[in-house]
């Protein structure tokens, strides 16, 4: 802030470099405290040096040679996309409905989407499990894909509809002006201009799927639909008596990978998701 | 909005084109709305009267004869209950001292990413780290931090004692942890407001000779209000649903624990449904409560506020 002129001194922009690094080893330190751990032999876990004395694959080559964790990464790469296609394909047409169209209860449908974007989890905890366990949905992946669409709702609708203010619409009208239908408009013209906004929060929305634990670990019983978050809880290592430390870690790290992937490539349209989203809700 | 845009298109057409158009513009918004609000009312609206029901119940799995509709007997139990304070009080101060924290520190963040002159997309890039990466695993990182025998933080901080099992770091290191994952997150909508802020007023205020903290307090803070005020909602009502970093911290350990907790215990581990849901409508309340004094409270006092204030 002290250097707000036009032409950067070399000092300015070291001490920004400074600041930077600092944000950058704030942010990382966590992430790889816990790969170091998962590369750290048995014998060195315990050393609490922050980088590995000796390096092993053998937590990884554990992991995946073990039911529990490959069931749950299955469990959650299932239940998160399909969440998220549910969620986005209805939250684009509401969306849509909400930017573009004039029709009543408008206002009604962004108040409960505001709700329910504030609404406490947990309140929601109790019910469910009587539910669905009278409904037979309780530890099955319809019974995690449903709370999960419903939650992540608010979040595609606000962003989406922040988005689809912005395309250029005469556009749609041409289109209705050359006889097309709304509903022709909407698929033909709006869709492909809408897309990127569309792809950017489905990301948004497979993060939050991808990240629950609350319900993961409450309407789940079993292997047949806990995710990986709520199975690291009860990781307990290959055998009885092994620590569950270094199979915890690399299960964290391979859960870690699709974040930080989206974060390298997608980190433009995830900071724009997100303000859009949040400030003009 | 779209009515003014649509106005002169339909005026020329004629008016009985434009009521018919209004009309068809009416069935496809509410069908296209129908599927969305379906599935939320049937998944938060209906819940939260079952619950409400459950909540006027003796009702526990384990003794399912005795299910029994006792008023609110529920609700004496639980708000005459020590624990239940103990953890309401417990959130509440996770929740205010941790809001505090990201609020400053979300500001700094925003102004780096805003204003840094080098490496402006790796900062941003980085800083979204910490908002994706799962909560679960943030919070496994830092148990296992601060753990005697494998952690650095415990070796560096205080080698001799496991301060997870002590009541008042185990809450500091769980409202550090929350403050890690969430600062970005802030950060991100106070810059958005940031954007707001006209350099050539920032550029005004130095010529008439405000330092650079008054430009901050006198020009920045104004303009960005909204913005920090949206955060603020936001990130209280969101941290006071802390659960998963205390779950793997201390699993709710020397009264450590959330309302959240509270409820998950007394629900899967206690299998007591009617007290379970006495507490998930309890927190719904205090929810609602901290979302209605915001409205009212800070909405009203915030002038100018078209587009951040707007609920």
């Amino acid at each position: 802030m002290a250097a707000i002129g036009s032409a950067a001194p070399a000092g300015a922009k070291a001490r920004w470099g400074l600041v930077d690094i600092a944000v950058v080893i704030y942010a990382l330190v966590p992430v790889l405290w816990i790969v170091s751990l998962s590369f750290k032999t048995k014998e060195t876990l315990t050393d609490g040096n922050f980088i590995p004395r000796s390096w092993t694959w053998q937590n990884y080559v554990d992991i995946f040679n073990t039911n529990e964790f490959i069931r749950a990464l299955v469990n959650s790469i299932g239940i998160a996309l399909i969440a998220t296609v549910i969620a986005v394909v209805l939250g684009t047409m509401a969306a849509y409905a909400i930017a573009r169209l004039d029709f009543p209860g408008k206002q009604v449908l962004v108040g409960v989407s505001l709700l329910i974007a504030m609404f406490p989890q947990v309140s929601l905890v109790s019910p469910l499990f009587e539910m669905e366990r009278g409904l037979g949905l309780f530890d099955t992946w319809p019974g995690l894909i449903l709370p999960y669409i419903t939650f992540a709702l608010p979040l595609a609708i606000y962003t989406l509809s922040a988005f689809f203010r912005e395309i250029p619409w005469e556009l749609e009208k041409a289109a209705k002006m050359d006889g097309a239908t709304p509903a022709q408009a909407f698929r033909r013209v709006i869709a492909p201009l809408a897309a990127p906004g569309v792809f950017t929060t489905a990301i948004l929305v497979f993060i939050f799927c991808w990240n629950d634990f609350l319900f993961a670990i409450s309407l789940t019983s079993t292997e047949s639909s806990r995710t990986v978050p709520a199975a690291l809880s009860f990781f307990t290592g290959s055998s009885q008596f092994e620590d569950p430390t270094g199979t915890v870690c690399a299960a964290a790290v391979v859960i870690t990978i699709p974040i930080i992937l989206f974060v390298l490539f997608f980190q433009r349209r995830i900071v724009a998701g997100l303000t859009s989203g949040a400030v003009k809700g | 909005m779209s009515q003014t845009l649509d106005k002169p298109v339909a005026r020329a057409v004629g008016k009985k084109a434009l009521s018919e158009g209004k009309k068809a513009e009416r069935k496809l918004g509410l069908w296209l709305c129908a599927p969305a609000a379906l599935v939320m009312v049937a998944v938060t609206g209906y819940p939260i009267f079952y619950s409400i029901w459950l909540s006027l119940q003796r009702y526990d799995l384990r003794f399912p004869d005795e299910r029994k509709f006792i008023g609110i007997d529920n609700y004496i139990t639980v708000l005459s209950n020590s624990y239940w304070w103990t953890s309401f009080g417990v959130t509440t101060m996770i929740t205010v001292i941790s809001v505090v924290i990201e609020l400053v520190l979300g500001m700094v963040l925003a102004l780096i990413m805003h204003r840094t002159l080098v490496m402006r997309g790796l900062v941003r890039t980085v800083a979204l780290i910490p908002y994706g990466i799962v909560t679960v695993v943030a919070a496994f990182s830092w148990r296992y931090a601060w753990t005697q025998d494998t952690g650095y933080l415990a070796q560096l901080v205080a080698p001799d004692s496991a301060l997870l099992t002590e009541r008042v770091p185990a809450l500091a290191i769980i409202i550090l942890a929350e403050v890690w994952k969430t600062v970005p997150f802030m950060a991100l909508l106070l810059m958005a407001g940031l954007a707001l802020v006209p350099d050539d007023l920032l550029k005004a205020a130095s010529m008439d000779g405000a330092s650079a903290w008054q430009r901050f307090t006198k020009v920045m803070i104004p303009v960005m209000k909204p913005a920090i005020l949206v955060a603020l909602l936001f990130r209280t009502l969101d941290a006071f649903r802390v659960f998963d970093n205390i779950f793997v911290l201390t699993s709710g350990a020397q009264e450590t624990g959330s309302v959240s907790m509270q409820t998950y215990n007394n629900l899967i581990k206690g299998l007591n449904l009617g007290i379970g849901s006495t507490m998930s409508v309890l927190i719904f309340l205090a929810v609602a409560l901290i979302a209605f004094l915001f409205i009212k409270v800070f909405g009203t006092a915030a002038p100018g506020s078209d587009d951040g204030g707007k609920r």
